[in-house]
């Protein structure tokens, strides 16, 4: 019984709860890094590196942490471990580093991470968070590693640098690319998950752990609280 | 000679290095709250606002505290943590003192600590600095290119605002509904802006 909930909480951000396809979550670095197949494993490792370590602190600290603040507090231990990462990176792949320029230090903002934090790690134990933290990179290094072999195919016809086919369709790698991909991509995820009867996402907020304080949500909640104040 | 660079590196941030469109900074927003006109022009006019001051407090303190203290490697922690206390000192302020604005502007500034293109300016114009290059970055080209970058975040959300209104009335096959078909439309709107390339190099020549 123990054994098979650790494994569903290692699996379940691979194919169920995909956090890029099927939550929608990290788009922008999807979108930026995918240029090629090398890339997107590099931000993926990165991202899963942090999202591993973060998890364990703050389910390690969920006691600890006062509600009121949690999230500025989930965002200093994320932002640490960013800077791990960074200068890890810096230090023994500076070729990884080179190609991910900035989107490298944006890992702190990525909703996944902050995400996992507030919704798994700081509500449940260590292990099971450090499985969701490893279950979830997975995913997104999968999710990303498809985009950035579809681009990289099309876009430079090479795979991992290889020289596959002689055509280039350039577009592929510029950004409309990015959003074009992605969108096919999705796609295809709401296709298989309508097929297997699930619920379809239409909404980018709907995974989002920000969503509370979102600006169409707080339109209605305003606009609540003037009705109620009127009368 | 200063003032032109000026220009340049404005009309760059809006046309040809668009923060959304072309460096895909602060999709989530771009892709969550283009839905009605107000709503994205709020968010924009917010997000312009955030950046311009987090830029205004993060290029001081790096030039100034922590290259001369040899501490760049804290630069991930500081700017996050200064951005966050920034968007909530702001939103205290305007509740207390400006109760119109508050309320117009208000709603989205919780959001906006988490946008990626807030934190992204103030760390991509220090990476411009160069103090052997005779293009080098100074503190009025941090905030020019703040400004820039979010007046280019006002134009991407509002002309996708545009985008997606055809959009509800057209005919869309079954599984492009929803988010698959904005992200195609985003696609074509980005296209667009690679129209831009080269623009301003060749309006405003620099060399």
């Amino acid at each position: 019984m123990e054994k098979r909930s650790y494994l569903k909480e290692l699996t379940k951000g691979i194919i169920k709860e995909n956090p890029v396809l099927c939550l929608v979550l990290g788009t922008c670095p999807t979108l930026a890094v995918t240029t090629s197949a090398f890339n997107a494993i590099g931000m993926g490792v990165a991202a899963t590196a942090v999202l591993i370590c973060s998890n364990a602190v703050i389910s390690l600290l969920r006691k600890f942490i006062p509600d009121k603040v949690r999230i500025p507090a989930y965002i200093t231990i994320i932002a640490g471990f960013v800077t791990v990462v960074q200068m890890l990176v810096k230090a023994f792949a500076p070729a990884i580093n080179n190609s991910l320029g900035i989107y490298l230090p944006l890992i702190v903002v990525n909703c996944i991470i902050l995400g996992r934090a507030e919704m798994f790690a700081g509500k449940n134990p260590v292990l099971p968070s450090i499985l969701d933290g490893l279950g979830m990179g997975i995913g997104f290094t999968a999710a990303l590693l498809c985009m950035g072999i579809i681009r990289e195919f099309f876009g430079s016809g090479t795979l991992f640098g290889m020289q596959i086919i002689p055509v280039q369709i350039l577009i592929f790698i510029l950004p409309p690319g990015g959003f074009f991909v992605f969108g096919i991509l999705i796609m295809l995820a709401n296709k298989l998950n309508s097929r297997a009867g699930k619920k379809v996402k239409t909404s980018p907020c709907d995974g989002c752990p920000m969503s509370e304080n979102c600006a169409e949500k707080s339109c209605e909640k305003t606009a609540k609280e003037a009705t109620v104040n009127a009368d | 000679m200063l003032i032109k660079s000026l220009v340049a590196v404005f009309l760059a941030a809006i046309l040809t290095e668009n923060y959304v469109l072309s460096k895909f900074l602060g999709i989530c927003p771009f892709l969550g709250v283009s839905k009605k006109l107000n709503t994205a022009v709020g968010m924009s006019v917010a997000v312009t606002f955030v950046m311009v001051l987090a830029t205004a407090v993060t290029f001081p303190i790096y030039m100034y505290l922590l290259i001369p203290m040899g501490l760049e490697y804290l630069q991930t922690v500081l700017f996050i943590l200064i951005i966050a206390g920034l968007v909530q000192l702001v939103e205290i302020i305007l509740r207390k003192y400006i109760p119109s604005l508050y309320n117009s502007l208000g709603i989205y500034l919780p959001l906006i600590t988490t946008n990626c293109a807030v934190l992204g300016v103030t760390m991509l114009v220090i990476q411009k600095v160069d103090s052997t290059s005779a293009y080098t970055y100074t503190y009025g080209h941090a905030l020019v290119n703040a400004f820039g970058a979010g007046i280019g975040f006002l134009v991407a959300m509002v002309m996708f605002a545009g985008v997606r209104g055809r959009l509800e009335n057209a005919d869309i096959p079954k599984s492009l509904k929803g988010l698959p078909i904005t992200l195609v439309a985003a696609a074509l709107v980005s296209l667009s802006f690679l129209g831009f390339a080269g623009f301003v190099d060749k309006l405003i020549p620099l060399a």
